[in-house]
């Protein structure tokens, strides 16, 4: 809905957020936020996730739901880097306020072609100013 | 601009708290149903509120208020009332709408 959206030609692509807020088991939120950003990645549009409060659980390393009898959607958090997605944002002060730090964090990595397929790091913590800035400049927000 | 919306109680969930960290300077926050809770000029997040207008718009729906027995005179000061007609204009205003549910 913004004006360069608007002005955009039909098939340009558009940069599109999606803002995960929720915990990873508790409902359904997160399993389908990662399914419409895959979705969203596979239309070649330039495609970002951000964290946000207990979203950056859905990140944590470790993750095993055999004993929960659910299915541990969250492995396919590693597929993100080979849909081209390359920016992960999670928020400095959420991972903070929840007593986690980068090293709790699933080390997901992207090959980038631009740098002779070099392996770099998807997920970048930044602060809430740098992140309100970011979500300012995005074509499409979605929320999960 | 963003227009941001907030559809919960601040004292049920952190919606609010979010969208106040996330919102950049400049842009408009509308208060809509269980959300208009939180600018109730004696609550526990008055300051909170206030101190997030001083670089922000702060507005509520009527309907909301008014379904909730809340009156306009007992918010904190300089939240501006609107209808629904008035938040259609202000979306248009928006370059979009990012709701903190």
């Amino acid at each position: 809905m913004t004006d360069e959206a608007t002005a955009a030609p039909p098939g340009a692509v558009k940069k599109f957020m999606y803002i995960n807020r929720r915990a990873p088991h508790g409902g359904n939120y997160a399993q389908e936020g990662l399914e419409v950003a895959l979705i969203g990645a596979a239309f070649d549009q330039e495609v970002s996730l951000a964290f946000i409060d207990d979203g950056v659980f859905q990140l944590k390393t470790g993750q095993d739901t055999a004993a929960a009898g659910l299915k541990n959607f969250t492995a396919a958090f590693a597929a993100l880097g080979d849909y081209e997605v390359k920016r992960i944002y999670v928020e400095a002060e959420s991972l903070a306020r929840r007593g986690l730090t980068a090293d709790d964090l699933m080390p997901l990595m992207y090959e980038d072609e631009d740098d002779d397929y070099a392996e770099k790091p998807l997920i970048e913590i930044i602060g809430k100013d740098a992140l309100a800035d970011l979500i300012e400049r995005q074509d499409v927000l979605l929320n999960f | 601009m963003l227009l941001h919306t907030v559809n919960k109680s601040p004292f049920e969930k952190n919606s609010l708290d979010t969208c106040l960290r996330l919102s950049a300077p400049g842009s408009c926050i509308l208060l809509i149903e269980d959300g208009v809770y939180a600018a109730l000029a004696g609550g526990a997040f008055a300051a909170q509120l206030q101190d997030g207008m001083r670089a922000r718009k702060l507005y509520a729906i009527d309907a909301d208020l008014q379904a909730r027995g809340l009156d306009p005179a007992g918010l904190i000061d300089g939240v501006e009332v609107i209808d629904y007609r008035g938040f259609v204009e202000l979306a248009t205003r928006c370059d979009q709408v990012q709701s903190w549910f």
